[in-house]
């Protein structure tokens, strides 16, 4: 083991090198970057869920003092609506977004004008004086009533997303048990802290169009402005600074980013938006909301035969860049750890008139998750068998490994590459004493106590393919440059990178400096979304830093008159390997060795520097075991958790602290959605929850003390660092561990079929119950 | 619409600006006085990513009109560095890892900043309760708290 690898490479819970600027206020988002003579930009948005769009009347705000310019869908028609980031499809291609309304308005919130100022506040006072008149329209709520008319001989039923193998009608024939359950998500979103924004700016001088504020895919994005304007690659740049979260909701193309764009062009000026925390809650993009109506059948020792999902997937009012990602990814992923022969999942796939939904951390994952756990819990106790038997008798065995499912998810077979499921279970059980607790927790329920224990199991995915690239370079200084083409939104993107490169390369990782989000750096990346940066790009990074290591001892054994496998880098310098504590010659000097015109180069490239290249052919799936315990106010029926377990396996941990940072927070990302947040709409489409009073966040008073266990049992067999994402672990199995406890907490009171569990729902239950025993 | 003269004294250095009586000091500091690390998040109260120090106590900068801070004493996350060292508490941020995006964390440093000059020994449920006043949506908190109580004791034996 060397000397950096101890301090900071793999393994090492090191400090983060993002946290100085952060700490100190020196960061820059969007909202931080200005450029001289900027205008700023305020979007009119419709008032209205559904209706025919019969005039915008722009005239007194463009009349205002310090108004540049006021723009309705006319001043843009040569601009198509928002493509998909897979490309142009037929199909669905009339349900996308135009980026300002054009004959209808389809919810509450969509941009219908867009208003240019000095100055932002007169930007907001012009936008309130553009008079916009709508023909109203009943508006479509509820995906599972029938489908209606999107547009003329257009059926609100964009797609049905079927996925499926076996013969599952036969299987329900035969079977002798058949567990049904009704159960819906509710709609809810990532919401991050910062609000969207982005700054466009032309600079003609060189003919490039810049976007500031990108995240998430700035090289996806950067191909879709191209395609939008007719530019090419080279005359498009995207810059991510930094960002305050993107939980998959911020960072796509939204009719913002190109309102920027297109004005920065024709105003000869930068453009500048902010989006304000009402605006947030309704534009940028929901997620969740599904309806299943799922069964399952057993056979006489609870052994899972066949799985039948009927679900209804409410898009909103368009299809934005996923396309249908979210419900096919729901169709793909739902049999979770389970072994199953049949299965067969029809999502349908509607759009309503509110907010258009897409992804948000774990999309596909929290829902079906909380749909098939619930399915597990409801079988338990039809068939007489714990909650914890039923599970383990259904469980892939790491035998099974790898387990070939017939079914897609983001357009990749299902491939489950490593994994002991019972292992983990086990580990869970004994590590929080399951059994113990039992007893507990009926003990307090015998004395009046609405306290209960909950168990979900569930698969995660990680590490989408198919490449991605890195480059590094050495400096004469010894300092050490990474450029990738990943995105950073929080999650410790540069000191994970910086870790693997210090593991490969032998240089303290507070000397290697991470460059991401910028297209001018790097031609191709992948971004940071779908738990795939540390599998990705950590891959490629090593790679290019094997290659790098080579090139720097090849040149030192010719400096030092010795054999390059004598030699290797400790520290920043190389050294032998039978005397690891005296360093030879420092990278830096042998930089300089490599200098264009340095004499001792040789026949060698100039410069120390590689490219390094990773490929997979399939996701890698990391896995976890949560376990809560949970009491019920009776008077209140507020929920409070008492004791929350993450069991998780990672392959292999990068950063152990940060892997746990992202298990936590993930945690409490989806406690939210479990018992607070939903966007609800009265019966106009009219939004309930545009402000942090209406839509609620968990604060440090609901959060438990979450305990973690972290395992490396399976490390990833896709990838040579065997390492599996974080990201999205925290949160995909929490809607399914509430319901588990709260439904056990009730008892005979009542059985969760909705998220989120709000306490005046439990209050009526409770309620409801007691009046029914005392009759 | 008309413009008053004010003098923001922002980390111990004055600002003289001139602005409408309606805009809000979090956009007077961020943008007439170029201290960006006060950060933005709801513009209604909630967040408290805006939170800065008047006169010693935590105030939400996106709540107040510029104005009406003229010639008080005003502390923001720029101001905690001393000499080059850090703040106990931005040290406390770092070892325990009580960020991630970091967008909410120089609202969480003035919030307890303010909270722990004044009372040192704050009990944790009290401590608890002051920082459920603003918002964090990566780190579930419980980072955050750790640094804070850590940050206390170290504070607390005078360093």
């Amino acid at each position: 083991m060397t000397q950096a690898k101890r301090q900071t490479g793999i393994g090492a819970s090191v400090t983060r090198l993002e946290d100085l600027p952060l700490v100190t206020g020196s960061g820059q988002f969007v909202g931080d970057i200005s450029f001289p003579h900027q205008v700023h930009m305020r979007v009119v948005r419709s008032s209205n869920a559904h209706g025919v769009l019969v005039g915008v009347r722009t005239a007194e705000a463009k009349a205002m003092n310090g108004v540049v310019a006021v723009w309705t869908a006319h001043d843009i028609r040569d601009l198509p609506p928002i493509d998909f980031r897979e490309g142009p499809n037929e199909k669905l291609a009339p349900f996308r977004q135009p980026v300002l309304a054009r004959d209808r308005v389809r919810y509450v919130g969509e941009p219908v004008a867009a208003v240019f100022a000095v100055d932002p506040y007169i930007a907001e006072d012009a936008a309130e004086l553009v008079a916009v008149a709508v023909e109203e329209r009943t508006p479509i709520l509820d995906a599972s009533a029938a489908a209606a008319e999107f547009a003329d001989g257009l059926s609100t039923e964009a797609a049905v997303c079927r996925q499926g193998y076996g013969n599952v009608d036969t299987a329900f024939r035969n079977a002798r048990h058949i567990v049904e359950v009704d159960v819906s998500i509710g709609r809810h979103s990532g919401v991050p802290l910062e609000t969207r924004g982005a700054i466009g700016r032309y600079d003609a001088a060189r003919d490039v169009l810049e976007l500031h504020g990108a995240a998430k895919v700035p090289h996806r994005n950067r191909e879709a402005i191209a395609r939008i304007f007719g530019r090419s690659l080279a005359a498009v740049h995207c810059f991510e600074g930094h960002v305050g979260g993107g939980f998959g909701i911020r960072g796509e193309i939204y009719p913002e980013d190109i309102l920027v764009l297109a004005a920065a062009m024709r105003l000869g000026r930068p453009v500048k938006w902010i989006e304000d925390r009402y605006e947030h809650l309704m534009a940028a993009n929901h997620s969740r909301q599904q309806h299943h109506k799922i069964r399952a059948a057993f056979d006489d020792h609870g052994r899972l035969l066949a799985i039948d999902d009927r679900f209804f997937h409410d898009q909103g009012a368009y299809i934005r860049t996923h396309g249908t990602r979210v419900a096919d990814m729901s169709c793909g992923i739902l049999p979770g750890p389970y072994r199953l022969p049949h299965f067969r999942a029809d999502g349908y796939f509607r759009l309503t008139n509110k907010t258009p939904a897409a992804t948000y951390r774990a999309p596909g994952r929290y829902e079906t998750n909380f749909v098939r756990e619930r399915l597990m819990d409801a079988a338990a106790k039809q068939l007489g068998l714990s909650r914890v038997e039923i599970r383990r008798r259904n469980l892939l065995q790491s035998s099974d490994m790898p387990h070939v499912r017939p079914l897609i998810a983001l357009g990749d077979e299902v491939v489950l590459d490593s994994g002991d499921y019972a292992r983990l279970l086990d580990k869970a059980l004994a590590h929080c004493g399951w059994d113990d607790l039992e007893r507990k927790v009926q003990e307090r329920r015998k004395s009046g106590e609405l306290v209960g224990l909950g168990i979900a199991i569930y698969v995660e995915k990680s590490g989408l393919g198919p490449t991605d690239g890195a480059r590094i370079h050495v400096h004469p200084s010894g300092d050490v440059e990474v450029i990738t083409g990943g995105a950073s939104l929080g999650q410790g993107f540069e000191t994970v990178m910086a870790q693997v490169c210090s593991e490969k390369l032998g240089v303290d990782y507070r000397k290697i400096r991470v460059v991401h989000g910028r297209t001018d750096r790097i031609d191709h990346g992948i971004g940071a979304h779908a738990s795939r940066a540390t599998v990705m790009t950590g891959n490629a990074v090593a790679v290019a830093a094997e290659k790098v290591r080579a090139a720097a001892l090849e040149m030192a054994a010719q400096l030092l008159q010795t054999e390059a496998s004598e030699l290797t880098i400790v520290a920043g310098a190389v050294v032998r390997v039978a005397a690891p504590n005296e360093p030879l010659i420092r990278l830096g000097d042998i930089v300089t060795h490599l200098r264009p015109t340095s004499s001792s180069r040789g026949a060698r490239a100039p410069g120390l520097s590689a490219e390094g290249w990773f490929e997979t052919k399939h996701m890698t799936y990391p896995y976890g075991v949560q376990i809560a315990q949970v009491a019920i106010d009776r008077g209140t029926g507020a929920v409070r958790i008492e004791r929350m377990l993450i069991a998780y396996d990672i392959g292999r941990a990068i950063n152990p602290m940060l892997v746990r940072g992202q298990l936590v927070g993930g945690f409490v990302q989806g406690l939210g959605g479990a018992l607070f947040e939903e966007f609800q709409y009265d019966e106009r489409g009219q939004p309930l929850s545009v402000t942090f009073a209406d839509y609620l966040l968990p604060t440090a008073q609901e959060v438990p003390d979450v305990d973690v266990l972290l395992t490396e049992d399976a490390p990833s067999t896709t990838n040579p660092l065997g390492v599996k994402g974080a990201g999205e672990g925290g949160i995909a199995g929490v809607g399914a561990v509430i319901a588990s406890a709260i439904d056990d907490a009730l008892g005979d009171i009542g059985t969760i079929t909705q998220l989120p569990v709000k306490p005046q729902m439990l209050k009526a239950m409770i309620d409801a119950h007691a009046r029914a025993s005392r009759r | 619409m008309g413009k008053i003269a004010i003098s923001l004294d922002i980390n111990d250095i004055l600002h003289d600006v001139t602005v409408e009586a309606r805009r809000t000091l979090a956009d007077v500091i961020r943008d007439d006085c170029g201290r960006t690390g006060t950060h933005i998040g709801c513009e209604h109260g909630v967040c408290g990513a805006c939170t800065i120090l008047v006169d010693g106590k935590p105030v939400r900068s996106c709540l107040m009109f510029a104005v009406q801070a003229d010639g008080r004493k005003i502390r923001t996350v720029e101001g905690l560095r001393r000499d080059g060292a850090l703040h106990p508490l931005q040290e406390a941020f770092i070892e325990h890892h009580a960020l991630q995006c970091g967008f909410c964390t120089p609202g969480f440093l003035m919030l307890a900043t303010g909270v722990l000059e004044q009372h040192p020994d704050i009990e944790e449920s009290e401590l608890v309760e002051i920082l459920s006043s603003n918002l964090c949506r990566c780190t579930g908190y419980e980072n955050i708290l750790k640094a804070v109580k850590a940050a206390a004791a170290r504070m607390r034996h005078g360093r």
